[in-house]
């Protein structure tokens, strides 16, 4: 049979078929070998999990949309690492669902932010960013001051991440409501700030 | 990575390259029983199809981006295993993982060097550290007090300054609430160039608690508030500031000393010298003592490395000694 155009054009099924083993190609030669890598998959040394206080001001992190404006990826590049310190390794985020690597930097890279500032700083910056900083253009976050948390879903949370593979302990598990409960947005949100980039400095 | 992995890659990768080059030599010829540039015999809305072929412009760009493909997998990373004639990787992870040498830019530059391969980062930083790396280690082998004398290097750490202190000490080091006035010469730890190094080194971590941690009444800090303001020189109402010395008799002279001048060992700030840090007011003031104040300076050995810091310190000596 001769080849033809009109074999692929008239038969949508066919052409969807197509279409996808092409457009697959990419991601089965970039992403299926990583995920059988021990360089991707092993965590570094001193990688821990975050706490239950951490792991509930991430969630905060993500519903802001910090990770819009603020990347955490460190590239190998002199310029980035002279700024914010080692570049990022794949090993320190092998624990991380999903990852908040982020593609914009309106703001600065936070991969390695924790421990850069106090815990005031960070309070003071983020109900009022140009209290300290008077060039910036950040946004006030000043309602996570007067939001508590009650860490019902914490515990859950935590075993859904144990699903994924942290290793998260049973007592770990068990203490997370109470170890959260009564903390406000706030705290939670510096408490995750401040576990940035512990594992490598 | 496995040799199962590897082959994948290659293969899939190969195939691509190869499938595209056949299917634009494919669709290159006129498989068509009509003429090139004749209808095809259809017509939609009015719109007629006719035999064509691709444009040249656009089937030459096809082929650079195929010989391109080709010749970047022959020079860089890309296959699989195979590193490439340049052996270039993003940076020592990888070597750093093969030769059991973590973290050490030097050794993986001078390895991959004698190896032929190119390390592009390490690379980088070596570069920068041939240009800039002997002006900072002759900064460090200065003693910081002629340091301070050195214009250039009071220049760099005016830069260092701006970049990595200024978000809390603000770009005139004059601070904010909360976060120490740096020219002002009143110091919590110690103003001499030494200390001022060990404060940035190490970080500090300020540690009244609230009224002290001892045994004072809520009621008592206004009388407080008013012995503080009489330490300083300031306008106060003296009976009151009489009741508040009793108050910090109660052990607030632990820390502060009993003329008020503060303890810089424990950075027990001096309470005559009328710099204030949390605010002056009477209500700040209440305030700083009903809850304590816990002002912590974070370290930045690790972050800026001592070198960096020894000009810093200098720097931030000279603001307050001009």
């Amino acid at each position: 049979m001769k080849f033809n155009h009109e074999i692929v054009e008239k038969n949508i099924g066919l052409m969807g078929i197509l279409t996808v083993i092409a457009i697959s190609i990419g991601g089965l030669v970039q992403i299926t070998p990583l995920l059988f890598q021990k360089d991707t998959t092993e965590p570094v040394t001193d990688l821990r999990p975050y706490t239950a206080l951490e792991l509930e001001g991430r969630d905060i992190y993500i519903r802001e949309g910090c990770n819009n404006c603020h990347s955490q990826m460190i590239r190998p590049l002199r310029a980035e690492t002279e700024r914010y310190g080692h570049y990022s390794v794949a090993g320190e985020h092998v624990w991380e669902h999903p990852f908040l690597w982020g593609s914009k930097r309106t703001g600065p890279d936070l991969a390695r932010v924790g421990g850069r500032y106090s815990d005031k700083w960070h309070e003071v910056h983020l109900l009022d960013p140009r209290a300290v900083v008077p060039q910036s253009n950040m946004p006030s976050f000043k309602w996570l001051a007067d939001a508590t948390l009650d860490g019902e879903l914490t515990a859950k949370k935590m075993e859904v991440f144990r699903g994924f593979g942290v290793p998260y302990s049973d007592e770990e598990i068990a203490g997370a409501q109470k170890a959260v409960k009564g903390k406000t947005e706030m705290e939670a949100i510096i408490a995750y700030l401040q576990s940035l980039g512990h594992a490598l400095k | 990575m496995s040799s199962f992995w590897s082959i994948w890659i290659t293969v899939l990768t190969i195939l691509v390259i190869v499938g595209c080059f056949v299917l634009l030599r494919i669709c290159s010829k006129n498989t068509t029983d009509v003429e090139e540039g004749e209808s095809m015999g259809h017509t939609f809305d009015g719109i007629e199809e006719l035999n064509n072929p691709l444009p040249k412009w656009w089937s030459y760009m096809f082929y650079i981006t195929i010989v391109f493909g080709v010749v970047y997998l022959i020079l860089y990373p890309g296959l699989g295993n195979f590193k490439g004639v340049f052996e270039w990787t993003s940076a020592n992870q990888v070597i750093g993982y093969e030769k059991g040498i973590k973290e050490d830019s030097k050794a993986a530059v001078e390895l991959a060097n004698k190896e032929g391969r190119w390390v592009q980062y390490d690379q980088e930083v070596k570069a920068a550290d041939d240009q800039y790396g002997h002006i900072f280690k002759a900064y460090a082998e200065t003693p910081l007090a002629e340091l301070v004398k050195n214009e250039d290097a009071m220049k760099v750490g005016g830069r260092l300054f701006l970049q990595n202190c200024a978000q809390c000490h603000g770009s005139d080091a004059r601070g904010s609430v909360g976060f120490p006035d740096l020219t002002d010469n009143a110091w919590l730890y110690g103003g001499e160039l030494e200390t001022i190094k060990t404060s940035i080194m190490n970080g500090r971590r300020g540690m009244m608690p609230p009224k002290g941690g001892l045994p004072i009444e809520d009621s008592e800090a206004k009388g407080l508030a008013e012995y503080v303001f009489k330490l300083s020189g300031r306008e106060h109402d003296a009976a009151l500031a009489a009741q508040g010395q009793g108050s910090y008799m109660k052990g607030c002279f632990a820390c502060h000393g009993m003329d008020g001048t503060g303890n810089k060992l424990l950075g027990a700030p001096n309470l005559t010298d009328n710099a204030w840090l949390y605010g002056a007011s009477r209500g700040s003031i209440e305030q700083t003592i009903l809850q304590g104040r816990t002002g912590v300076m974070p370290a930045w050995k690790e972050v800026l490395g001592e070198e960096k810091v020894h000009v810093i310190s200098a720097y931030v000596y000279s603001l307050s000694n001009k």
